[in-house]
């Protein structure tokens, strides 16, 4: 229970931190939030309004702590671009961003973990060279490449679904899983070819290790052996990986939200930069990192609940 | 073991009918939507349209929103006293007549009777002044939407008329009569606008879409269409891929690499013009910029026509200064071939001003419009031959705002400069060396002069002739190198008629239709 | 056991990348024609005269592609290294001595995680100026850094309470000595994959980046693809020859990886 709540206590330090970076990197990036919005009308008056309306001419502390003060009563600050509420424009992003990447991740477990084990049976038979190259050559083929194929071949010749049209999440959400699901193949493919091979690498190493070796050599089925305890040491190190996995579907959905015409998340902190709409990209920012650091507790603390001794370890 | 290995493959087969099964069971809620409007099903489709737009909107509010992409749409939803026509004439819109006094420092406009706003109330006089006020009058803290208002000296008006009395002769006040009339005291304009358009606001989703219906107690002709739906993919990619694969019908400002994608079976293109002036705009306060030889050396040096060929598969129209066709009497045509391509020439001017050997320079380029990019590639080759080595950098947009255009930090760049209203002040302002806007530096005593006479000039005759004069001063002193007013080619459906081209930059809706 | 197998993946990825890599030197030397110049017309499909066709000014494709290559070889090469070196540095420190220090760093190792890699590379351009190489590489190698640490400092953690490490701590070595002679040589398990998949996301980044417009470089493979993406109906061979050199390059280097990793765990 202790560990959880330090783990916890880390998780908002970290957010705090980006936060942090995030309104620094905003202070040095050129571009001007006034300027942007004015763009070739602006004029001197109407540029020190702007900024004095957003309260860009006040010191970097004190923005940054009105901010967080906003932030943590629940006021996520107005759009520039917008003029709106922040929340009210990201809230449907949020969803379909989270569709997506849950069900890339779905599909990531359903596929890797099966052959994952499966892939020790092909060590050393004849054509293990050539899973393992196809293996290769699935993490190889980059996902907004795979992506305009994809969008290509099944939306444009196929017409299985439509790019640049999701359908809404809320009041059509089958028609908007389909559409999404496209996408997280894309997504998918690789980070299955990373699970499998990291799988059966963790497989392999345990299964030379002596005790498996001496179970066997006491008259254990190999399978047995395999299922009992192999599978069960490296779970550990696969849900870390799943964790990170998880994590950096994330990343990788901004360009394939552009390569689909997705309008999620990633897509919108682009926008939103290119409008150096700092607000919203605040936001984003911040939930982004409250993820990635959200699973990476949750994958730690599951470890915990498997593995005991790592709790001794203590660090964090 | 075989029977394990049996197991396994079931499972997995299994796992993927699970998701094969899952990608179907959507199926037939996808057929129910009505997501496709294809050619073939006529019969049933629906009277909408779905219009691709590359730039997602600002703010709503027509008076707050600045991006040309927002105004463009905002058209059909917003009406000023007057509105332009598709010939570039201003017509009576929520005023029903507009009178000028002779010495141009009087107008009177009547309020047509029975105009109504899309929230179903009358517009009266309270809603035309506040409207005008508010772009008039400086905002709390802050200065004036429009400067320009500023002659108004006084504003007088009954419930059926108002008038305007100036402190100078503006013959362009009533450009700015196209101003949008909202409703008083109405405080949502920026999220669910009002106005007296054709078309009435429904619902928007940044970064998506924005619906429009067709408003049924329109005062004028009313649209042809029910509903249009504008969405938002910022990407020229993606909106290519959207009119393939059927999301969308028509969108505008493609280039002619991008039609090409297009099946003619399903598509037609339309050829308009962007209205505006796309040029290799030079720091004229940097070197070797501050030499007009080196400027009038890169307008011998760069070929207008070759770029149009190379990049543009031949549209577009080539240009010789700050002004394009379509403002009919300022434009000025002969002095497209003031210069012509001259490899010699251009090099002999180098060496006179002390370049014989040519030089290095940068040409900043906006990265997210790649039209200017395009431009930049073949420019950077035909300045080889003149001994000229050009470096492009490619500019996130928001810093070029930043950096190049507000802090005129850079060597030369391209652009392309429009105007929201019909007044040729708009184009030419800009080059007047004290003006707030003026991104090139240019600094010509002689220039400022006419500008200032042609500014206040009250015979429009004469501020005609004077605004010829000044473009060209423009050409004259090669205060950039014009390129060209690019081509608008519009991809529409097959079955979609009505599509009217304005010399401004807008969207005209209410006149496109299915034909049937 | 079969040796021959697992030199076979070293094998095949050292001939995949040997040979991109001749054709890389050979662009930076000579291309058929400049990749720059006019010298056919729009949209040619493959011939003998252009090998992969020409794209929508008219230039050869495969003179584009060996430039693109060499941008994109030397960008993903760059930054890993900065990646690997800084990274192994930060997992070295906050692995060993453990405590505030490990406590510290690896929060900031978890903001940067967190932190998007365009506005970092925004961030970079804004202070290093408008040189877009320098910029992307410092700024991708910066992206970097995190995932490298997080591995390294797992294996020196792991390392720091063996016996043979204490013993050297004993026997009076340093704390620098023993990073570097005893527990460096020993992370080389971990960090060798770290690199390959390093390699292959730094050359996914540089693509991304420059699909995304956000640094665009002149002919680099990323931005040529995403140019492409919209010319799938007239000249599906600009992005399928774009695409596919992308992917060769990442597969043969991942084929090394995959080797060198068998070969370790045969030793």
């Amino acid at each position: 229970m202790r560990y959880t709540f330090k783990r916890i206590g880390l998780l908002l330090i970290t957010m705090l931190l980006v936060s942090f970076l995030t309104f620094l990197a905003f202070t040095l990036v050129s571009g001007d939030p006034a300027q942007t919005k004015l763009g070739t009308e602006a004029t001197p008056e109407r540029l020190a309004a702007l900024r004095q309306e957003w309260g860009l001419d006040q010191p970097f502390f004190t923005r940054y702590f009105r901010w967080l003060a906003g932030f943590f009563s629940g006021n996520l600050g107005v759009s520039y671009h917008y003029s709106k509420p922040v929340w009210d424009l990201i809230a449907s992003k949020v969803g379909v961003t989270l569709c997506m990447c849950l069900l890339s991740f779905l599909i990531i477990t359903v596929v890797s973990i099966p052959l994952g084990i499966w892939s020790y049976r092909w060590v050393g038979g004849p054509f293990d060279w050539l899973r393992t190259a196809f293996n290769q050559l699935c993490m190889a083929v980059p996902p907004f490449f795979t992506g305009m194929l994809v969008s290509y071949g099944f939306g444009i010749v196929l017409r299985m679904f439509v790019p640049g049209n999701v359908p809404d999440l809320h009041t059509n959400f089958g028609a908007a899983v389909k559409h999404l699901f496209f996408a997280a193949v894309c997504i998918a493919i690789p980070r299955i070819a990373m699970t499998i091979r990291m799988m059966r690498s963790t497989v392999i190493s345990e299964m030379n290790k002596s005790y498996v070796r001496t179970a066997i050599s006491r008259g254990n089925d190999r399978h047995a052996v395999l299922t009992r305890h192999v599978l069960k040491n490296s779970l550990v190190s696969t849900i870390t990986f799943l964790g990170q996995t998880m994590a950096e579907i994330i990343g990788g959905s901004i360009v394939v939200e552009q390569v689909f015409g997705i309008p999620g998340l990633g897509r919108f902190l682009v926008a939103s930069i290119g409008y150096r709409d700092y607000p919203v990209v605040q936001t984003i920012v911040v939930l982004l990192a409250f993820w990635v650091v959200l699973v990476g507790t949750i994958a730690d603390l599951l470890n915990q609940t498997i593995d005991p001794r790592l709790r001794l370890g203590g660090k964090a | 073991m075989k029977k394990k290995v049996l197991a396994i493959t079931l499972v997995l087969a299994l796992a993927l009918t699970l998701l094969a099964g899952c990608g179907k069971s959507s199926a037939p809620a996808a057929a129910t939507t009505t997501e496709t409007p294809t050619a073939s099903d006529a019969a049933e489709r629906p009277n909408e349209l779905s219009i691709g737009v590359a730039q997602d909107f600002d703010s709503l509010d027509p008076h707050h929103a600045t991006a040309a992409g927002t105004k463009e749409v905002l058209f059909n939803v917003f009406e000023g006293l007057v509105k332009p026509t598709s010939e570039g004439q201003l017509v009576p819109a929520v005023a029903s007549d507009v009178k000028v006094s002779d010495d141009g420092l009087t107008y009177t406009f009547t309020l047509r009777q029975g105009v109504k706003f899309h929230n179903g109330d009358t517009v009266d006089m309270q809603d035309v002044v506040f409207s005008i006020d508010r772009n008039r009058l400086a905002e709390e803290g802050g200065a004036a939407l429009i400067p320009a208002l500023g002659v108004i000296e006084d504003l007088s008006y009954d419930d059926t008329t108002l008038t305007l009395k100036l402190s100078e002769p503006s013959l362009e006040l009533l450009s700015y009569m196209t101003l949008a009339i909202i409703p008083a005291d109405y405080d949502q304009q920026e999220t669910a606008p009002v106005g007296t358009g054709p078309f009435k606001f429904v619902s928007r989703e940044a970064q998506d879409n924005m619906v429009l219906e067709r408003f049924a107690d329109y005062w004028g002709t009313p649209a042809k269409l029910d509903k249009v739906t504008f969405r938002i993919i910022e990407n020229v990619e993606g909106l290519v891929m959207g009119l393939q694969s059927g999301a969308l019908d028509l969108v505008m400002h493609l280039t002619s690499n991008e039609t090409a994608q297009l099946s003619t079976k399903d598509f037609h293109v339309e050829e308009g013009s962007m209205n505006l002036v796309q040029a290799l705009y030079l720091n004229n306060a940097v070197k070797p910029f501050d030499d007009v030889r080196v400027r009038q050396a890169l307008c011998y040096g760069v070929d207008k026509q070759g770029i149009i060929d190379r990049a543009f598969d031949g549209y577009g129209i080539p240009l010789g200064t700050s002004m394009f066709p379509s403002f009919g009497k300022y434009y000025d045509e002969s002095l497209t071939d003031y210069y012509t391509h001259d490899v010699e020439k251009a090099k002999e001017l180098l060496a006179e001003a002390g370049y014989p050997n040519g030089f290095d320079m940068t040409i900043s380029v906006p990265s997210n419009y790649q039209p200017h990019v395009d431009t930049a590639e073949v420019i950077k080759e035909q300045l080889k031959d003149i001994g000229v080595n050009a470096t492009i950098l490619p500019v996130e947009w928001g810093v070029w705002l930043s950096d190049v255009y507000g802090a005129r930090e850079y060597q030369s760049t391209i652009t392309g400069l429009t105007s929201d209203n019909m007044t040729a002040r708009k184009l030419l302002e800009r080059f007047g060396s004290q003006i707030s806007n003026n991104f090139t530096n240019y600094n010509n005593s002689e220039y400022d002069e006419i500008l200032a006479k042609a500014v206040t000039s009250t015979s429009d005759e004469e501020q005609t002739a004077l605004y010829r004069q000044l473009e060209v001063n423009l050409t004259e002193n090669a205060a950039n190198v014009y390129i060209q007013d690019m081509a608008d080619l519009v991809a529409v459906r097959n079955g979609v008629e009505g599509l009217t081209f304005y010399p401004l930059y807008v969207l005209d809706v209410s006149t496109l239709y299915w034909a049937d | 056991m079969k040796n021959k197998k697992i030199n076979g993946y070293l094998l095949a990825g050292i001939i995949i990348t040997a040979f991109l890599l001749l054709l890389t030197v050979y662009g930076a030397i000579h291309t058929p024609y400049s990749p720059t110049a006019y010298t056919g017309m729009k949209f040619e499909a493959p011939s003998a005269a252009h090998l992969f066709g020409t794209d929508k000014l008219g230039r050869d494709i495969f003179s584009r592609v060996l430039k693109g290559m060499g941008t994109t070889l030397s960008v993903a090469l760059i930054t890993v290294i900065i990646g690997a070196v800084v990274g192994t540095a930060v997992g070295a420190v906050t692995g060993y001595f453990g405590g505030l220090v490990d406590d510290t760093l690896m929060r900031i190792n978890d903001a940067l995680t967190a932190f998007p890699s365009i506005l970092m590379a925004l961030l970079v351009i804004s202070l290093l100026g408008p040189e877009r190489k320098s910029s992307l590489i410092l700024a991708l190698g910066i992206v970097f850094i995190p995932s490298f640490a997080r591995v390294t400092r797992t294996a020196f953690a792991s390392l720091r309470d063996v016996n043979y490490i204490t013993s050297a701590r004993l026997m009076g070595a340093g704390n620098g000595r023993i990073l570097l002679l005893h527990l460096l040589p020993n992370t080389g398990r971990v960090l060798l994959p770290a690199l390959t998949i390093g390699f292959n996301n730094a050359v996914l980044a540089e693509a991304s980046m420059s699909f995304l417009r956000i640094t665009p470089l002149e002919t680099s493979l990323g931005y040529m693809l995403s140019e492409a993406q919209g010319m799938l109906a007239t000249a599906p061979w600009y992005a399928l020859s774009t695409g596919l050199v992308i992917a060769l390059l990442v597969f043969g280097v991942g084929l090394i990886g995959e080797g060198l990793q068998q070969r370790n765990k045969e030793a």
